[in-house]
């Protein structure tokens, strides 16, 4: 399937291409800076914020992967089934960054070469954008944020699937 | 902008999309967004059909609204108690199904419609389980008497020889049967539901109360199916944006002419829209109301007057209690009364006196007072919200605006629109609730629909507002700041004085009657605010501010003005509590935000019962154990004792503490322990375990319940360690997550806790399923807060008496000691 889409101003957000000429529900408008990934997809493998991504930095000919295209419920990505099987989310606003940028960064991990599946301290660092032990108030950019608290069971999600994933 | 224009191939292969692109010269005559999907009307369908109606049906749509609909093969609940992403959902799923006897059907939650839906106010308060559960249940065991006196005739049996259980009556000890499909499939009937006497299942029996299910929405929104707010699009739709003033008393003055023009050549640019102090933009694509809306993009710029300054935040802790900005003094409990207060109440006079004699005859007498700031709801998703106004009402319905919202009382919003939207009845207006992200409150999603209506109306046309993060940070109405000046006594190991003064602004400012100045569009055109509300309730700040010992208080609330109607002048010399104009803000929007005053006055009581408990020498557990005697409440802080005694001790910088309450003083149990490490070198506390003992009485879903206080804790949390609204004298400061300068977001911004700060949370819970189910969205987020005072205090011996407890906060009060 083909569709083509305008936009006449290369400085759109991918977000809103995606959303609004796209169809796609899972990538979603949080900050538009780039602080709690709600936007997150994958273009040509890598995690991008969609809300700070310029159409024109988007290349030629780029696959820009969404939560709309992981799975289905009868044929669900690893990742959709633990944070089902885990009831991994409240409001669940936040699931589609936590998906697609566990999703980017497992598969960034095992590309590199490292398959052992990852520490619940691994994955909190990797959901904070930084080390456990920083100070709250001083977060790094590109961390994931949850309003709700369902922290924990983000956690326990992603280590499930990533034990399915890299097994 | 760029100069040229492009035109990008997105093709959809598999799961994922290919992205093409070439630059084309001139595209102008494609833009826009045309063709979308539009949102499917939900009428109740298929009959023949079983309905239940509420005994005292909505008027003018008596004959849509419902309770609970069954139809060959489904079950359809009708709810007027919405899914806020909290599990209201699932739980009253769960009570339909056991009532119907049913496990493994088709069924469909219709929520929050003003036509199809009864008026059960708002969802809030933690109160949907509590109060909507048992209406929902005589619905559904409504239902299931007529199924079974259908039964019994077609199986010409008495009704008490036949069993129910997956869609089928069965004759006990005989072959004989019949399905519900075949019952339902008789006749239509429409049922009032019956009152508290009908018949329902022994909670003994019960198959589906009582066990986990999943959320019934969860799926979809894994797979990127589910339809939030924010993805509603109608047909021709327009996307708005709104710009603010630059400050909260701020008046409109004009526009930059230049960039009026300069908005004018956006590709997409439709109109500017300005009433009063309101501004709004609307485009034909989203990005370019976002660029019409912002200066640095070529968006309008508006110019604005500067009004009067709000109170400085640096001096709220003694502006609260200034005289001058009380509107009403309220004694609520005087000493020696108990709960629940009863007529006549004791002499005022003579129980200020007793507490006076208790208080000097104390052997230990401790005084102090706690401040905690303004806080946010800070919904993770900004508000959004689809309004599509006509010009006339519809001549079968009478509807002439239909607005979807994430609102959580679909009822008051649409009365607050037919006074914005100047309708003479609210039967004008129809508000469908559409989830958004979780908003723990009255947050900005009935404003959001304001701004919507208002944007619609102008244009004629239908127009969806996602207000920008800047817009929820800056505008949502905020949960207050408050002070509390607390004096008690110790004698032995006896509590035996206990004074509360509590100051604070209202906690409820929902949209109020007809009154459009309740919504954010209302007031910026000119409408008044609601009235200030009464000095007190449970329903405003001094919820949980008494507490449920056995050792007498006294309670007295101060209300703090929001606004003043004159400029200059002592205040306090109006007493008058009605908005007019001129009105200026002094402070910012407040209202409710979970658990209202709750959480801060359990952080005050459950703090300062520590202190009492350390000046008297008496261990933390004994003390509240001591002071209780309802056999719950001594229930769950029993819970906690095992992981009391094995705390660790003696470890610098390391303690653990206790809080308690009984929620509202009349619903549920919840103790909670936390241990904290608190960091001497960079300030910084962590809170690495949680425990929390709750009762509320039978539990629905064991799963839905954990996560509800596993959300508690990690905002209970959040709240005491870093969350602080800022603001200037003309407005919030705070508009985004965090500081990034890359993005010129530089100043103090309003953070909540990240993944590295997620404790380990254990649950202890206490379920009594003959007990009355009480809400659980709000009892656990109140004992956090203290817990973790309490906890800090036996860290390192400093008692934090201030929200959020921030490093340079901790580093301060070490370095005094």
């Amino acid at each position: 399937m083909s569709r083509t889409v305008t936009a006449p101003d290369e400085t759109e957000p991918l977000l809103y291409v995606l959303r609004n000429a796209l169809d796609q529900h899972g990538p979603k408008f949080g900050c538009g800076v780039s602080q709690c990934g709600a936007c997150t997809v994958l273009v040509d493998g890598a995690i991008r914020r969609s809300c700070v991504t310029a159409l024109s930095t988007v290349p030629e000919g780029a696959t820009v992967e969404t939560l709309d295209g992981l799975g289905t419920p009868g044929a669900p990505h690893p990742l959709q089934r633990a944070f089902i099987d885990e009831q991994a989310g409240q409001c669940a606003y936040c699931v589609n960054g936590m998906i697609m940028g566990a999703l980017g960064w497992l598969r960034a991990r095992a590309a590199d070469g490292n398959t052992a599946v990852p520490t619940d301290i691994e994955i909190r660092e990797f959901l904070s954008g930084g080390p456990v032990g920083g100070d709250p108030i001083q977060a790094a950019p590109n961390q994931y944020l949850c309003r709700c608290g369902t922290h924990m069971r983000i956690v326990r999600a992603i280590s499930v699937a990533a034990g399915e994933m890299l097994s | 902008m760029t100069g040229g224009h492009s035109r990008r191939d997105f093709l959809k292969r598999g799961g994922s999309i290919a992205v093409a692109f070439t630059f084309l010269p001139e595209l102008l005559s494609e833009l826009g967004v045309t063709e979308l999907a539009s949102v499917a009307a939900r009428e109740p369908t298929a009959p023949p059909l079983l309905r239940v109606v509420p005994p005292q049906p909505n008027v003018p749509y008596a004959d849509s609204v419902s309770w609970i609909v069954l139809t060959p093969g489904k079950v359809t609940i009708h709810s007027g108690r919405v899914e806020l992403g909290t599990g209201v959902r699932t739980a009253m799923t769960q009570i339909a199904l056991e009532e119907l006897h049913l496990s493994n059907v088709n069924v469909s939650y219709v929520q929050g419609d003003t036509r199809l839906t009864a008026d059960e106010g708002t969802t809030a308060g933690s109160k949907s389980i509590q109060n909507g559960g048992p209406l929902l249940r005589r619905a559904a065991a409504t239902a299931f008497q007529e199924l079974l006196a259908r039964a019994a005739a077609e199986l010409g049996v008495a009704p008490s020889q036949l069993e129910a259980s997956e869609g089928m009556f069965r004759v006990r000890g005989g072959r004989k049967r019949v399905t519900y499909e075949r019952l339902l499939s008789r006749k239509s009937t429409v049922l009032t539901a019956l009152g508290p006497t009908v018949p329902v299942v022994d909670p003994d029996d019960y198959g589906i109360v009582g066990q986990s299910m999943g959320r019934q929405e969860l799926p979809d929104k894994v797979f990127a199916t589910f339809q939030y707010v924010q993805d509603v699009r109608l047909t021709g739709m327009l996307h708005g944006r709104v710009i603010r003033p630059s400050g909260r008393n701020d008046t409109f003055v004009g526009f930059d002419q230049a960039s009026l023009a300069s908005a004018a050549a956006i590709p997409g640019f439709v109109q500017v829209v300005q009433v009063g102090n309101f501004v709004g933009v609307l485009a034909t694509t989203e990005y370019a109301a976002i660029q019409a809306a912002t200066p640095r993009l070529g968006g309008v710029r508006v110019n604005w007057a500067s009004g009067p300054p709000l109170i400085a935040q640096a001096a709220l802790p003694t502006a609260l209690k200034d005289p001058v900005n009380t509107y009403g003094t309220n004694l609520e409990i005087r000493f020696g009364e108990s709960l629940p207060i009863t007529n006549p109440r004791p002499d005022v006079a003579a129980s200020n006196a007793a507490y006076d004699a208790a208080y000097a005859g104390a052997a230990v007498q401790v005084s102090a007072e706690y401040f905690t700031p303004f806080q946010m709801h800070a919904p993770f998703g900004p508000s959004c919200a689809v309004a599509d106004v006509r010009s006339t009402p519809d001549p079968d319905t009478g509807v002439q605006a239909t607005v979807w919202s994430q609102t959580q009382g679909v009822y008051p919003l649409r009365r607050a629109l037919s006074g914005l939207l100047g309708y003479a009845g609210e039967v004008a207006v129809h508000v469908i609730y559409e989830e958004g992200a979780g908003c723990y409150g009255h947050d900005g999603a009935d404003d959001v629909a304001g701004d919507a209506a208002l944007l619609s109306q102008a244009c004629g046309g239908p127009v969806r507002v996602q207000w920008s993060r800047q817009d929820e940070h800056g505008w949502e109405p905020l949960g207050p700041a408050m002070v509390h000046v607390m004096q008690g006594g110790v004698t032995g190991s006896s509590v035996v004085a206990w004074d509360h003064t509590v100051y604070s602004p209202t906690h409820n400012s929902r949209p109020n009657g007809t009154n459009g100045g309740s919504l954010i569009a209302g007031m910026l055109t000119g409408m008044l605010p609601a009235t200030l509300g009464s000095a007190a309730g449970t329903n405003t700040s001094t919820r949980n501010a008494p507490h449920t010992y056995t050792y007498p208080g006294r309670l007295t609330q101060h209300a703090v003005r929001s606004f003043v109607t004159t400029t200059g002048g002592s205040t306090n010399a109006n007493p008058d509590r009605a908005p007019a104009t001129p009105l200026t803000w002094l402070l910012p929007r407040s209202t409710a935000l979970r658990s209202l005053g709750g959480y801060s006055n359990t952080f005050a009581n459950e703090s300062f019962l520590g202190e009492l408990a350390a000046a008297g020498g008496l261990d933390d557990l004994a003390i509240r154990l001591d002071h209780l005697s309802d056999q719950r409440a001594i229930d769950v802080v029993a819970a906690l004792g095992a992981t009391w005694e094995g705390r660790p001790v003696g470890i610098d910088g390391v303690g653990a503490g206790l809080g308690f309450e009984r929620y509202e003083t009349i619903e549920a149990y919840v103790a909670a322990y936390v241990e904290v490490h608190v960091d001497r070198t960079t300030g910084v506390i962590r809170v690495p375990r949680a425990v929390v003992a709750h009762d509320c009485g039978l539990i629905i879903n064991p799963d839905g319940l954990r996560n509800q206080i596993e959300g508690q804790v990690l905002q209970g949390i959040s709240r005491c360690l870093v969350e602080e609204v800022q603001f200037s004298d003309r407005g919030v400061t705070s508009l985004q997550w965090e500081r990034n300068p890359q993005f010129g977001v530089v100043a103090q911004q309003y953070p909540v806790i990240g993944f590295n700060d997620t404790p380990s949370i254990e649950t202890i819970l206490i379920d009594r399923p003959h007990e009355v189910a009480w809400g659980a969205g709000e009892p656990t987020i109140g004992v956090v807060g203290a817990a973790i005072a309490n906890a800090v205090y036996h860290a390192v011996g400093v008692r934090l008496r201030s929200l959020p407890m921030r490093p340079a906060t901790v580093l301060a009060a070490l370095a005094a000691t």
